[in-house]
């Protein structure tokens, strides 16, 4: 094993959430792994994939393969974006073989960060303490695509300091849903306040989640419901001590 | 980025006791389903999911063969198979039938198919009386409404609602007691039984190898409907074919649990044609119809046909964020949730209501629930793929296009993507506001929808790769 690792920082969290690329960065390098940050990197076309655009889901997952063609391992602060690598990327490419090839390829090379930790790294505790009661929020690509439960989980228990806390529907979409959240703002607003209303009852004071578009959801509804709860990425936790 | 979905939306939103009846009505059934899946109460659950799923696809691919199966085996036993292509079919047979015998009153009970067939108002049109006669069914035919939910038809309404409905329909004395509203509604439609000339039903699978139709239902309505009248017709989409009656160990096993929760539902009918010499009870004269009205167009690409898979069983709409939200009454057609978005554009084209495959956030939970395991996000994905290519055919939503075209020429071009970005957040507030309303510089739709709901974090100082760059 080379011990060597490249970051996909997606977009969100290049652009908005740096911190959750600066905290994963961290925590990898805490247990020995050397980063690599190509900045050629840019998006790995899920927007225009889930509006239909696949022409251009398609260019935008090309610069991707090329970008990523020698990492060995691909570590990526997001389920729902891994899963757009794992998970979509073959059904753009269906009817071409060799690109196929090159996708079948990459799939097995990328990894979303607390996978990674759990399966490759092999490691469970990575040093981190912070005192909070912490709640747990499935993301949806990361539960239903890439079946990511008790890994985060997991991860969070060994947290010195933290207490988890489930919520009666952890399971539950915040109502992100990229361009769903502005084409049907009413509705993607309604889940999100079902959502607090149970993250609330939880007493936590912070919402964990292994998306950053999901926690951008969580923290823009609560901050408008004024409630005192905080949002962090499972890397900003990890990276804590 | 006008998603032009129905008004109806915003009102079912707005209406803070229609939200709370249809969370604790969908909650109720996830509560149920949960609890008869549970543990060791059927292990095998995954494997009869794989199973079910199996068995459609291979039905589904061969559907021709088994259709004419049914037809002989149907006509086996003194019955027989009428085929339509749509509602007008449907009701033209049915009225033709009706005025040979000389009928006037029909008794139904629930069936999704009549219902996608408007036969009730098409019957009505010539003066042949249609009554419903399982309770939800019966309560929003007097309400004068489209079925709320795949399998509980009246779910959005409480029985305050359901008094008004009696008080108003059947003039008498306001009953808000539940168990009374149900006497009520027992005593009008036993009369209806015992006067009425035919029955009506749906068919929850068509058995082809011998050549039954299956009911299954919990009043009761659906038996006294194929026996009491001398005729009964089923109703049913070609789609609710399976191969053998041994197939039903398989699909009961994932029906009533997946809608109700029920390990078997209170009835389950196997009705297969006119009472032969010798039997007390049955119908006289006994057809099956069985209808196209587009489910064939479905069949022609291997990857949607999938879609025909569905056995109604509800469990998608139930477990869907956005079904508990908009309800059954925001979508366009009576098939509602995540399987009418699915099937809905497929059957009418999907420029009729191009909003459909969007509302969703892609979740997943309905794909994760469904017994017989159609892929609906993916056809959601697919469908909306369609529908962004049916609109450049049209010449519409030019500037969306455009935006996507930019979107990836940008991220196929680091150093743009990166100055861009930059200059992005420096058009943002200022001093780490958040950022409630939109300010003249950002008032464009997806900021204002955005801020519509929430609030908007500042944004970050430095990207990330401006911050490793710098370490
Ligand atoms: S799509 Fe699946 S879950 Fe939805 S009603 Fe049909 S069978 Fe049930």
């Amino acid at each position: 094993m080379s011990n060597r690792a490249s970051l996909f920082v997606t977009c969100i969290v290049d652009q908005l959430f740096p911190n959750v690329g600066v905290s994963m960065a961290a925590v990898l390098e805490r247990i020995g792994w050397a980063i690599d940050f190509n900045p050629a990197q840019t998006c790995c076309g899920q927007p225009a994939f889930n509006s239909g655009y696949r022409a251009e889901a398609r260019s935008v997952a090309l610069h991707f393969l090329d970008v990523f063609r020698d990492a060995e391992y691909i570590v990526v602060p997001s389920g729902s974006c891994t899963s757009m690598i794992t998970h979509h990327f073959s059904e753009l490419f269906a009817a071409e073989p060799a690109r196929l090839e090159e996708v079948r390829s990459l799939e097995k090379r990328v990894w979303e960060f607390s996978r990674f930790l759990l399966e490759v790294a092999k490691v469970e505790g990575v040093g981190a303490s912070y005192g909070c009661v912490a709640t747990y929020h499935d993301s949806c690509h990361a539960l239903r695509e890439l079946k990511i439960k008790s890994g985060p989980r997991l991860l969070l228990s060994k947290v010195k300091g933290l207490e988890l806390r489930e919520m009666e529907i952890a399971e539950e979409c915040c109502g992100f849903g990229g361009t769903f959240s502005v084409k049907f703002a009413e509705v993607s607003g309604g889940m999100a306040r079902t959502k607090i209303e149970s993250i609330q009852k939880t007493g936590a004071d912070v919402v964990v989640s292994i998306d950053s578009s999901c926690l951008m959801q969580l923290q823009g509804a609560l901050h408008r419901a004024k409630l005192p709860v905080r949002t962090m990425h499972l890397a900003e936790l990890l990276a804590s001590r | 980025m006008a998603a032009n979905h129905p008004e109806k939306l915003s009102t079912t939103l707005a209406d803070a006791n229609l939200q709370l009846a249809i969370y604790a009505g969908t909650g109720r059934l996830i509560d149920h389903r949960k609890n008869a899946i549970a543990g060791d109460l059927l292990p095998d659950y995954e494997d009869l999911r794989t199973h079910a799923n199996l068995l459609k696809k291979h039905t589904i691919d061969n559907l021709d063969y088994y259709l004419e199966q049914v037809e002989q085996n149907v006509a086996a036993h003194g019955g027989k198979v009428v085929f339509c292509n749509d509602g007008t079919e449907v009701a033209d047979f049915i009225l033709n039938l009706a005025k040979q015998r000389g009928a006037k009153l029909i008794v139904k009970s629930k069936s999704m198919t009549t219902e996608e067939l408007d036969l009730n108002e098409r019957l009505e049109h010539h003066d042949l009386e249609a009554v419903e006669t399982d309770l939800g069914e019966y309560i929003i035919q007097l309400a004068g409404v489209k079925p709320y939910h795949i399998v509980a038809p009246a779910l959005h309404m409480t029985r305050y609602d359901v008094a008004d409905i009696f008080t108003d329909k059947l003039g008498i004395e306001r009953e808000v007691v539940p168990e009374k509203q149900t006497m009520i509604a027992r005593a009008v439609l036993r009369q209806k039984f015992l006067a009425a000339d035919i029955g009506i039903t749906g068919a929850n699978f068509v058995v082809a190898d011998s050549g039954a139709v299956v009911v299954v239902e919990n009043e009761g309505n659906a038996r006294l409907t194929s026996s009491a009248p001398k005729i009964h017709i089923a109703v049913a989409g070609i789609e609710k074919l399976i191969p053998r009656a041994q197939d039903l160990s398989v699909f009961l096993k994932l029906l009533g649990r997946s809608a109700t929760g029920q390990a078997l539902t209170s009835y389950t009918s196997f009705l297969s044609g006119p009472r032969r010499q010798g039997e007390v009870d049955g119908p006289e004269e006994f057809y099956l119809i069985l209808v196209d009205n587009g489910r064939t167009k479905l069949l022609a690409d291997p990857d949607r046909r999938q879609s025909l898979y569905c056995i109604r069983c509800g469990a998608c709409l139930n477990h869907c964020p956005v079904y508990r939200k908009i309800g059954g009454h925001s979508y366009p057609w009576v098939y509602s949730g995540p399987i009418g978005a699915v099937i809905t554009p497929q059957f009418h084209g999907v420029g009729k209501d191009p909003w459909l495959p969007f509302a969703s956030s892609l979740c997943g939970a309905c794909a994760e629930v469904c017994p017989v395991k159609i892929d609906i996000p993916k056809l959601l994905l697919d469908l909306r793929a369609d529908v962004t290519a049916h609109k450049k055919e049209q010449g519409e939503s030019k500037m969306e296009r455009f935006a996507f075209q930019v979107f990836a020429w940008v991220m196929r071009h680091p150093r743009v993507y990166a100055l861009g970005g930059r200059v992005a957040a420096a058009f943002g507030p200022k001093g780490g506001e958040w950022l409630s309303s939109a300010p003249w510089f950002l008032n464009v739709a997806p900021v204002r929808g955005w801020l519509s709901q929430r609030d908007l974090p500042p944004p970050a100082a430095k990207s990330f790769r401006q911050i490793w760059r710098e370490r």
